[in-house]
């Protein structure tokens, strides 16, 4: 009898087993858009290469919060910023395992180590490792990272002390990029040692919720869940598998049958039918972007405010939106996105009004029919999906005030140096946000020093600037509020630019998936998300 | 013989310099400058800029690069993908077997099929089913790839639920290439359903890819199957009371191969154009794929190296018809 109960329990333990290991082997399958060009994320530029990377396999020191552009810890516990701006201590995180696959097995868990050589690779061209394997880190330069961090020292095994020449506001936010993902100390000295410094980019080791499993390229990406995470619960998925499909509409055919249950970017042609589809939600957000329209003002009859509000009084923004959005955006008033903390929320557009810019250009002496440039961009954009359709429109808006506008296109990489260049009268570009610092917009495409540079309008105000530089300089978020709320006054008083939109960012996911979100910088991460 | 076959090799070899030259030339042709790609719109510091273009040496005069690419060529180096920074050789060669599976299927359903169609079209001369498939084949052979497969994908895949989208395999089987070629990969693998599911996967692609070879093909079996039927022997075979399955099948069948075999030999041209498009609806990671991907990367060296390897194995298979086709058939060795 006894005999018998014990048979019996260890039935019903085994199928209780079966159970869970059935239930528990989850898989995902993502519909990327192309194939990653690697894994290290520091010398990546693209989402592409971001959410197959640092989405997926790494960690941060600081991370943003998932769907937000808030940060939040990430590898550092917490830290502290000294009086004068310019050093930050992190507190790192115990008990976090690195990845361990068939070409890694870790000794040590993540350490100051680890910060450490992942900081001073960034930074110095003459690290050991940099010479074993030759890259550029296109974004540590472009942020000024690699001049304005003047040391990075270990305190201790779990404390890093990183000191900055100036003080840069936007600095903690700047670690929870993509780039600055930080990698095995260890490991790095393992490939060193046997010349495999470049496997770095290939065969990743991180502390992320995925390990990397193999890579096919064109094909497909393999991740494990890991089952040592050390964000409890945030990894619910066995296996994550991204299937490289290039063709939208193909992404979507095999979205509507289940072969993935995530795409990337969607047609906007295909919105209306995958709203309707029953399996599927339509997931969106506004967009963490702006298009616009730049006036140089340094040509003339641009100088003149008059001309600029006459301009951009006579552009007829809604059906802008309605032809070139296709509904898929809302109007923009602000040089920087809704979501952004310090956007100012009083600022209001200048209503479209044809008759009143007739009035002004005359007042500013601008004779009927006089000929400027129009810039549009040859390729599409997020912030711009048909540029030469929005020149068209504006172009029949600005006749009717009788400005005779010549539309102007180049090759993309042309186009923007020649932009930079100061060639064109007015120009049409845009802008996505890369780390939820304000600075990220105001400073970098309307500040003084980025005239030349981003700064397509060579305006370069001083009131504006002034107020733009000494933010960047504070470390109280309210007071930096304040400033970058008075510089938008200022932006919209001068109008170097017509802000025209957002647009909404579309993501497809079948009703199985479970805690998916958009997130606002157009990247793709599959922590937090579990499949029914 | 061997003044044939060095003929035709003589030829061939100023074809594939014109070639190199071509594909050279091609790349710099195509709008879009590689520097500004590789490293993204916001980052164009001058300095920076031209330390690329030196790397890449595009900087050189053209016909220094022209030189470099042919001498680099000669030595079988056909540099590396300034993507990947492998060697642009041994990915092509990682790519190629699931190209030939693709095309080789493609092929299989091509013969079979066209052969079917030309001989049931010149058996019923002048019939509505002589009319139907000539029709059909006209219509196959002016299908547009790409709309033809997305045609076939909303319909076989989306709608009926009968064949999977795309790829070579469900993503469920992780098979470790051992041969390159999916069918015998996962017969080696064990794996259960694996094959099914390569199988199922290869039904679509080939059928598109194989759809303008069919059409040509059934249109030449039938002209060249009519031509042998008119001919003296056939009208004495059935004179003789042969059947008349056994008079096609065998006596006409048999003469009316040859041209057909030609024509066969000249759509490995077309199968290999059609793959890229083919390949890129798919997602089928093969040559045409990576061809397409390359260029859309501006990845010049492998779009260089892949073109010249696509065109150097056309020209190459040309070659071998025109030499076989003179070894089986002496009159056109001396023809002129």
């Amino acid at each position: 009898m006894q005999f018998e109960l014990r048979k019996l329990m260890l039935a019903t333990t085994l199928a209780l087993l079966a159970g869970t290991t059935l239930a528990a082997n989850k898989t995902l399958i993502y519909c990327s858009e192309a194939s990653p060009s690697g894994f290290d994320p520091t010398r990546q530029v693209t989402g592409t290469d971001f959410d197959a990377s640092a989405e997926t396999i790494f960690n941060r020191l600081t991370e943003f919060e998932r769907g937000s552009t808030q940060i939040r810890p990430g590898l550092a516990e917490k830290w502290d910023v000294s009086a004068d701006g310019l050093t930050y201590t992190f507190n790192l995180r115990k008990g976090v395992k690195f990845h361990t696959t068939p070409y890694f097995k870790p000794t040590r868990e993540f350490n100051a180590d680890d910060v450490v050589f992942t900081l001073q690779r960034m930074i110095d061209k003459n690290h050991p490792f940099n010479k074993a394997a030759p890259a550029d880190f296109p974004y540590v330069s472009d942020m000024s990272l690699d001049t304005n961090i003047a040391a990075i020292e270990k305190v201790d095994a779990h404390t890093v002390r990183v000191k900055l020449k100036t003080v840069d506001a936007a600095f903690l936010q700047n670690l929870a990029m993509s780039f600055a993902s930080i990698h095995s100390a260890e490991y790095a000295d393992q490939l060193l040692k046997t010349g495999k410094a470049n496997q770095i980019n290939t065969q990743p080791i991180g502390t992320g919720p995925f390990v990397f499993r193999s890579y096919q390229k064109d094909s497909n990406i393999r991740y494990d869940g890991n089952k040592d995470y050390w964000r409890k619960g945030e990894v619910q998925l066995d296996k994550l598998i991204f299937a490289v499909t290039t063709d939208p509409s193909v992404r979507y055919q095999k979205l509507q049958k289940n072969e993935c249950q995530v795409m990337a970017y969607p047609r906007p042609a295909d919105l209306k039918s995958i709203e309707a589809n029953p399996k599927l939600n339509l997931l969106k957000q506004a967009g963490f972007n702006v298009g616009w329209l730049s006036y140089n003002v340094e040509h003339k009859p641009m100088d003149k405010l008059e001309v600029r509000q006459a301009l951009d009084m006579a552009i007829n923004k809604p059906a802008i939106l309605a032809a070139v959005y296709q509904g898929a955006g809302q109007p923009a008033t602000n040089p920087m996105a809704p979501t952004q903390w310090s956007y100012n929320k009083k600022l209001k557009d200048a209503a479209y009004d044809p008759v009143k810019a007739k009035a002004l250009l005359k007042k500013a002496g601008v004779p009927e029919g006089t000929e400027i440039t129009l810039w549009a961009m040859p390729v599409q954009r997020p912030y711009n999906p048909n540029a030469k359709l929005m020149a068209e429109m504006i172009q029949a808006d600005w006749a009717k005030v009788g400005i005779k506008a010549k539309i102007v296109s180049y090759e993309w990489g042309e186009y923007i140096k020649r932009a930079k260049a100061g060639e064109h009268d007015s120009l049409m570009i845009g802008w996505t946000g890369d780390n939820g610092d304000p600075d990220n917009w105001l400073g970098v495409n309307l500040g003084c020093e980025a005239v030349g540079g981003n700064n397509y309008a060579r305006w370069c105000n001083k009131e504006f600037n002034d107020m733009v530089v000494k933010a960047r300089t504070l470390s109280n978020q309210a007071e930096r509020t304040k400033l970058y709320e008075k510089a938008q006054e200022v932006f919209k008083r001068e109008l170097p630019w017509t802000t025209i939109a957002h647009s909404t960012v579309y993501q497809p996911v079948s009703k199985s998936v479970e805690g998916f979100k958009v997130s606002p910088f157009g990247l793709n991460s599959f922590y937090g998300v579990t499949v029914k | 013989m061997f003044s044939f076959i060095f003929k035709r090799i003589s030829v061939a070899i100023p074809t594939f310099l014109g070639i190199t030259l071509l594909a050279f030339a091609l790349i710099h042709m195509i709008p879009g400058d590689p520097v500004l790609l590789l490293v993204g719109e916001r980052r164009l510091d001058p300095e920076f800029y031209r330390a690329a273009m030196q790397r890449l040496g595009l900087d050189q005069p053209l016909y220094v690069q022209y030189w470099d690419y042919l001498r680099n060529l000669l030595q079988g180096n056909l540099g590396e993908s300034m993507v990947t920074h492998e060697p642009v050789m041994a990915e092509f060669l990682k790519l190629f077997p699931a190209t030939v599976e693709l095309s080789l299927c493609a092929m299989l359903f091509a013969v079979v099929f066209g052969l079917a169609a030309g001989m049931l079209a010149a058996t019923k001369r002048g019939t509505v089913i002589d009319h139907t498939v000539m029709g059909a084949a006209l219509t196959g052979y002016s299908m547009p790839i790409f709309w033809w497969g997305l045609i076939l994908i909303m319909l076989f895949s989306v709608h009926l639920g009968w064949t999977p989208v795309s790829g070579r395999i469900s993503l469920e089987y992780d098979i470790t290439p051992v041969t390159g070629f999916m069918l015998i990969d996962t017969l080696l693998s064990g794996e259960e359903g694996a094959f099914k599911s390569a199988v199922m996967h290869l039904i679509l692609p080939a059928v598109v890819l194989g759809t303008i070879p069919m059409a040509v093909i059934a249109r030449m079996t039938r002209s060249s199957m009519l031509e042998v039927l008119r001919e003296d022997y056939i009208r004495t075979a059935r004179a003789k009371g042969l059947s008349r399955s056994r008079i096609i099948l065998v006596h006409a069948l048999r003469n009316a191969l040859m041209p057909v075999v030609t024509v066969i030999g000249l759509q490995v041209g077309t199968l290999l154009a059609g793959a890229v498009l083919t390949e890129t609806i798919f997602s089928w990671p093969g040559i045409g794929k990576w061809l397409i991907d390359s260029i859309s990367r501006r990845d010049y060296p492998v779009v260089q190296g892949g073109i010249l390897l696509i065109a150097t194995m056309i020209i190459f298979v040309n070659l071998l018809v025109d030499i076989l086709y003179g070894v089986i058939n002496p009159r056109i060795r001396h023809a002129r």
